[in-house]
């Protein structure tokens, strides 16, 4: 066993133990880089959580850490989806809570208190330098050249496009789900490799791990059997891939039911139906191999005519009736838009407005992965060359997660893994052949990597093999010229390559979001710290009970930071509920105020941009909200009505009345008029003057605004004490007391400073 | 190591005159089954029941003793996967958990064996070059234990 793990170090024919260990500090020291370079974030900005979802995550850990697994299992949250809650324990992946609960508990024993949220803010970036060495080995049994392995490694550790998703502090599923989809894939091809059971059972308990992770795991069950399939298609069955794959698919069906959020999943769905459905194949194909080696050739013929039709027979049949009673559930939403992209933006907007389900754009590929894109083709091509069980897996899967990474700009982070490995072949290739022959002796023996210190299987060797006119020996780059214009070129664009990965980490994926970052004009650094301002806000002054109404996106971050009950949060679980949101806050106030009574909301929070010019503001995703509710009150709301005559969305005098009397509209731009000189007004995200006079709202009023104006809390106001309507209560008190507004005016005023 | 290995396959290969080899999957049952309800589709053809026959004979003749217990073993399986499963239809599923875990179990039990017998058989020696009678035993007892907890798990 332990001789089988060092195994993939100890390649090579001089000097076994140095090459090892060489090999093994290299990938560490590949591992340190990785960790490091994601460090970016934690030191411009400090140790906090990011995002949305990785909020939820935090308060789930923390809720674990506190509470105890039993009680995290059975979690029931009230403070969530007011007033229906959320069975959050059998509704969530807890292997990201899990894993960092344990590290919690261990280093504790270690009596090294650390805490809780300083491991979910590292958690990522460690587990980053695993997905390296994992890399490192499923790429090693794709070639015999090791200097491969560290290539991928390398990249994998580097590559812009998984840094996206596991800079620290992005405490997020993904964060250990990558380690887990790789390492699966390396247990796969190991058990193909040897059919062996234990490297099956091995798949199968990663496999459950990955499944309490993250959704993503259905890439790898379908691609799995797809891979079995396409070798059974190929003539290439073997007692090899029965065994792993009846392991695998025996031992990681139950263990995916394990977990209560996928549950029966595994046997109703129809993402579910592919692995079922080889796994029938395959005992199948293996009763056939069974029964042709024991009995003569032409009466296995009459044999197996028989027993197709009757299969046919029977599996058609049971697939009919299973559909017709409903036995097996439809296709989920979001797997329906894998396929068709126009799907989720006419059935389910919900989907449709999660910015990374948007498909990719094209440069998106090269942001990612720079010098990658362009030898990933090479890659693949290298692995139709030799084409044994393990290149057929990569080269599915490269065409798989092409595939949906143009689909889906999220599942780039599937497309990564197969980028670097692919990468790395094609450039250990390269390498390897201009490198290494270095004697043009004519009996062609494995010849000595030595300048990168890397043992590599002689490129020529197959060169020579596959084509008649290369048997000459004497074949090869020998000249220095030639050798060093190549390494060279190689060298400078792989150091392009780690200043690009560089670049846009520090640019592009280390901010928290929820602390933004501007340059002042001499050039020092300001934190712009609205969010927290104003969760802090809401955390020390409202009731520990208050509900609080906000778009979805922010509810988990509501929950983390605040500490409050919220309406919807980034679940989306029920989209009624969300449409009901929508509804309020794209409605005029008359017929809001009902829908925030009913729901006991006491406060409404929005965000806005306009002063500051932050375009991710709730004016920008108006439009998903009028599209949400919509769709479940078609006749109330109308996204026509949102727009001008022309087509227009906008904000200014020319602003529809329907769009003017929302609720959204009145609270973003509510008072905002005072901040300028009279009519002077403007909206620096959307660029346009806004009207001379303000909306006025009436049924609720200004709690809170945060320094920068980007988030805005109003309080739901109490029913009239004297049982008239708001607005003719705050008509009534305008036309009275004139100086009371006045004054309150003052006091805002002194409050933006 | 190797010594024993060698031991262990003349043992099992000295068994009785061997006309055709011994193959890789099992599923004695299953192709008991399987092969009666084909012989019902193609009746008219003459020489099926001959086959099925031959095959059952070839069967008796060229399989050692030990991979019988193996094959009876598997035989029960499918039995008890089957009962459960016929309960499944005409009682109902309510224990869904329950009858899923018990369910699971013998298919994924049959799996290991037939994975097992396949892993001992000497025709597939070529193939599992990595893996000895000892190992392959071994990883089945480790393959069997996850089984069986996480249907234990699952029970309810």
């Amino acid at each position: 066993m332990v001789a089988a793990a060092l195994e993939p170090f100890m390649k090579g024919d001089t000097g076994r133990n140095t090459r090892g260990l060489l090999r093994l500090i290299i990938l560490c020291t590949i591992a340190g880089a990785a960790v490091a370079s994601r460090l970016f974030s934690v030191i411009r900005f400090e140790s906090i959580i990011h995002e949305f979802d990785p909020w939820f995550n935090f308060r789930a850990t923390k809720y674990l850490v506190q509470n105890g697994f039993y009680s995290f299992w059975d979690w029931f949250d009230d403070r969530t989806w007011h007033p229906l809650g959320r069975v959050t324990g059998g509704t969530l992946y807890p292997g990201l809570m899990v894993t960092s609960g344990i590290i919690y508990h261990i280093l504790r024993l270690l009596s090294m208190p650390v805490d809780i949220r300083n491991i979910c803010v590292l958690l990522a970036p460690g587990f980053s330098g695993l997905t390296a060495f994992a890399s490192y080995l499923i790429t090693s049994e794709m070639t015999t050249s090791p200097s491969a392995g560290l290539l991928a490694a390398a990249f994998m550790g580097i590559t812009p496009g998984y840094i996206s998703r596991s800079v620290a502090g992005s405490y997020d599923n993904e964060a250990i789900a990558i380690f887990l989809l790789v390492f699966t894939f390396y247990l796969w091809i190991k058990a193909v490799k040897n059919g062996s059971a234990m490297w099956g059972a091995l798949t199968a308990l990663f496999y459950g791990y990955m499944v309490s992770a993250w959704g993503g795991y259905v890439f790898i069950t379908n691609l799995l059997p797809l891979h079995a399939f396409v070798l059974i298609c190929m003539g290439r069955y073997s007692p090899r891939l029965y065994v792993s794959y009846s392991t695998w698919f025996a031992l990681g069906t139950l263990a995916s039911m394990q977990i209560p959020f996928v549950g029966f999943l595994p046997i109703r769905s129809s993402e579910h139906m592919s692995a079922l459905g080889v796994f029938g194949l395959v005992q199948l194909v293996a009763f056939v191999e069974f029964v042709r080696q024991q009995v003569p050739n032409k009466q296995f013929q009459t044999l197996l005519r028989g027993l197709i039709l009757v299969i046919f027979a029977v599996s058609m049949g049971a697939l009919v009736l299973l559909t017709v009673s409903g036995v097996i559930a439809p296709w989920s939403g979001r797997f329906y838009s894998l396929w068709d992209t126009g799907y989720a933006k006419i059935h389910i907007p919900i989907i449709a407005s999660v910015s990374e389900h948007q498909p990719t754009a094209w440069p998106a590929f090269f942001f990612d992965l720079n010098l990658m894109i362009w030898l990933f083709p090479a890659g693949v091509y290298l692995c139709f060359q030799q084409l044994k069980d393990e290149h057929v897996f990569v080269v599915i899967y490269a065409v798989l997660a092409s595939y949906f990474a143009g689909v889906m700009v999220r599942l780039m982070l599937t497309l990564t893994p197969v980028v670097c490995i692919a990468a790395a072949l094609a450039l250990s290739s390269i390498l390897d052949t201009y490198l290494v022959a270095n004697n043009p002796t004519p009996k062609e023996t494995q010849p000595n990597g030595q300048a990168t210190g890397d043992v590599v299987k002689n490129a020529t060797d197959y060169i020579k093999d596959s084509l008649r006119s290369t048997r000459n020996p004497v074949l090869g780059i020998y000249s220095y010229i030639s050798k060093a214009s190549v390494v060279g070129a190689v060298t400078t664009y792989l150091l392009l390559f780690v200043l690009h990965c560089t670049w846009v980490t520090s640019n592009a994926y280390s901010s928290p979001s929820v602390v933004l970052a501007s340059k002042l004009p001499d050039g020092s650094q300001h934190i712009i710290d609205d969010y927290r301002e104003a969760y802090y806000w809401l955390r020390q002054n409202t009731p520990p009970k208050a509900k609080i109404m906000s778009w979805w996106d922010y509810g988990y971050q509501i929950g983390g930071m605040a500490d409050r009950p919220t309406l919807v949060d980034n679940n989306t679980w029920n989209n009624t509920h969300i449409a009901t949101v929508g509804k309020a806050m794209s409605s005029r106030e008359e017929v809001s105020y009902p829908i925030l009574r009913q729901h006991d909301v006491d406060y409404v929070l929005i965000v806005f941009g306009g002063l500051l010019g932050y375009s991710g503001d709730d004016i920008n995703k108006f439009l998903w909200m009028v599209r949400i509710s919509e769709g479940i009150w078609p006749e109330e709301i109308n996204e026509r009505n949102y727009f001008t005559a022309r087509g227009e969305y906008r904000v200014d005098d020319e602003a529809t009345p329907t769009m003017r009397n929302s609720l959204m509209y009145k609270m973003s731009y509510y008072n905002y008029n005072a901040l300028f000189p009279a009519g002077q007004a403007q909206d620096r995200v959307r660029g346009s003057k806004l009207p001379a006079e303000g909306p006025q709202l009436s049924t609720m009023e200004e709690a809170f605004t945060s320094e920068n104006w980007i988030i805005r809390i109003y309080k739901v106001k109490d029913l009239d004490n004297v049982g008239r309507d708001h607005a003719s209560a705050v008509a009534f008190d305008k036309g009275n007391k004139k100086k009371k507004t006045a004054k309150r005016r003052g006091a805002r005023a002194l409050r933006v400073e | 190591m190797p010594p024993k290995q060698r031991a262990q396959i003349s043992s099992t290969s000295s068994v009785p005159p061997i006309p055709k080899s011994i193959t890789s999957t099992s599923q004695s049952t299953t192709h008991g089954k399987s092969s009666s309800t084909s012989s019902f589709s193609s009746k008219s053809n003459q020489s099926a029941q001959d086959v099925l026959i031959d095959l059952w004979n070839n069967y008796l003749n060229t399989t050692p003793q030990r991979v019988k217990l193996v094959d009876v073993f598997m035989a029960f399986l499918v039995m008890v996967g089957g009962l459960q499963f016929v309960y499944c239809v005409l009682v109902g599923n309510y224990p869904f958990n329950a009858f899923l875990s018990g369910f699971s179990a013998t298919v994924g039990q049959f799996v290991l064996t037939a994975s097992l017998r396949i892993q001992t058989n000497p025709e597939n020696k070529m193939e599992f070059r990595s893996v000895s009678h000892e190992r392959a035993f071994a990883d089945f007892v480790f393959g069997s234990l996850i089984l069986h907890f996480f249907c234990v798990n699952f029970i309810n």
